[in-house]
């Protein structure tokens, strides 16, 4: 039976905005916003195509400290416009990440954290959005030498397209039930291969395919938790705490593939068999 | 998608900024911010064609029920009904004066 006494209690991170998620993580008298909405750097190419921007183009950078740690955390809302990723909001979130390498060359350790609620590029702002994922990936490579970059998937928008492979670099991904993680969209893999093939409506089937659970079944991320503020937190820290992985998951391209190649493609495979192709016996 | 601008009368400036809302479905985010004379300005951009008859409606009557402080008033509008127009409205009022 459900712990009602847990549920009336939890606080819930994906019910947050965007700003709200990220001042949950950091210390309450350490936060400064760099460039908020007031400084009104917003996308210059929406209007132009009849579409209303937003005071801070969907990205909020704030830095301060994380349990004293200095952090910074980025975090994309994913309600306007899917939490596409522009021109403007890209070069936020590449900027901060530069930032924080530089801050490391200075021997501050910041540590970052990547709130992803994200469709990928912004298709208006194609490849001036490509440009900056292809920095944010670049800065997240660059972090990752000195600290861990820790990324957290939530909310139902997901993460998914360049960013996907973003969130792959990350040191340590965080996921919820909610959260999905995948590199088409399941909107796209419907548009192109075919209803038959993959229904963008069918949640369970989606979910079972690139949610949370699945997604930490297979060994793709590190931790799925609660949608739970301070567990979400504590995870963060402990993960701040177990410093950089040995190993990076993208490192390990050549034992992915290896499984891959021993897979029969002429079957369906189903979620269970995912999770045993990649794991093995712990699956 | 349409630009509006519309301008009040109001008493004295407010205290603060205030952001409130999300450039989302049925919702809209409005920046406000403490205006040096004593005219309220708003500009609203929306995704609505063809709604200033509704915005000057809308502002009319919230204007004409009280003097409210003096602000420079930026609206981003994604298709928000009047009722939500309202609230955020008073959301931001709020902030900016007690917040």
């Amino acid at each position: 039976m459900a712990d009602i006494d847990y549920l009336l209690k939890k606080q819930s991170f994906i019910e947050l905005d965007a700003r709200q998620r990220a001042k949950s993580l950091l210390d309450a008298t350490s936060q400064k916003e760099l460039l908020d909405p007031f400084a009104r750097v917003m996308s210059p190419w929406l209007i132009k195509q009849n579409i209303v921007p937003q005071a801070d183009d969907g990205v909020v950078v704030i830095k301060g400290t994380l349990e004293g740690r200095p952090a910074v955390v980025i975090s994309i809302e994913g309600v306007f416009q899917g939490g596409s990723l522009g021109e403007v909001g890209g070069a936020k979130i590449a900027g901060a990440l530069e930032l924080a390498v530089e801050d490391n060359r200075n021997h501050i350790p910041t540590v970052a954290i990547l709130l992803l609620e994200t469709g990928g590029v912004r298709l208006q702002e194609a490849n001036l959005g490509l440009a900056a994922i292809a920095e944010i990936q670049a800065a997240i490579v660059a972090l990752r030498q000195y600290q861990p970059v820790i990324g957290v998937v939530a909310g139902s928008v997901g993460c998914f397209g360049g960013m996907s492979i973003a969130a792959g670099l990350c040191s340590y991904l965080i996921m919820t039930q909610e959260g999905r993680l995948g590199l088409n969209g399941p909107q796209v893999i419907e548009q192109e291969a075919g209803l038959q093939e993959y229904n963008a409506k069918d949640r369970p089937f989606i979910w079972s395919i690139c949610g949370g659970e699945q997604r930490f079944k297979t060994g793709l991320i590190d931790a799925y938790i609660d949608d739970n503020r301070e567990q979400i937190k504590a995870q963060i820290i402990e993960f701040i705490q177990q410093g950089s992985p040995q190993r990076p998951r993208c490192m390990q391209a050549e034992h992915y593939l290896e499984k891959l190649q021993h897979l029969d493609t002429t079957q369906q495979i189903s979620p269970a068999e995912v999770q045993a192709l990649y794991q093995g016996e712990k699956a | 998608m349409e630009i509006l601008n519309f301008e009040f009368s109001a008493s004295e400036a407010a205290a603060k900024s205030a952001l409130v809302g999300c450039v989302g479905s049925g919702d809209l985010e409005i920046l406000m911010e403490p205006s040096s004379s004593s005219v309220t300005t708003i500009q609203v951009i929306t995704s609505v064609d063809g709604s200033e008859q509704r915005w000057k409606n809308l502002f009319e009557r919230i204007f004409s029920e009280s003097k409210q402080c003096a602000v420079n008033i930026e609206i981003h509008d994604f298709g928000a009904t009047p009722g939500v127009v309202r609230l955020r409205l008073e959301q931001a009022f709020e902030e900016v004066q007690h917040g």
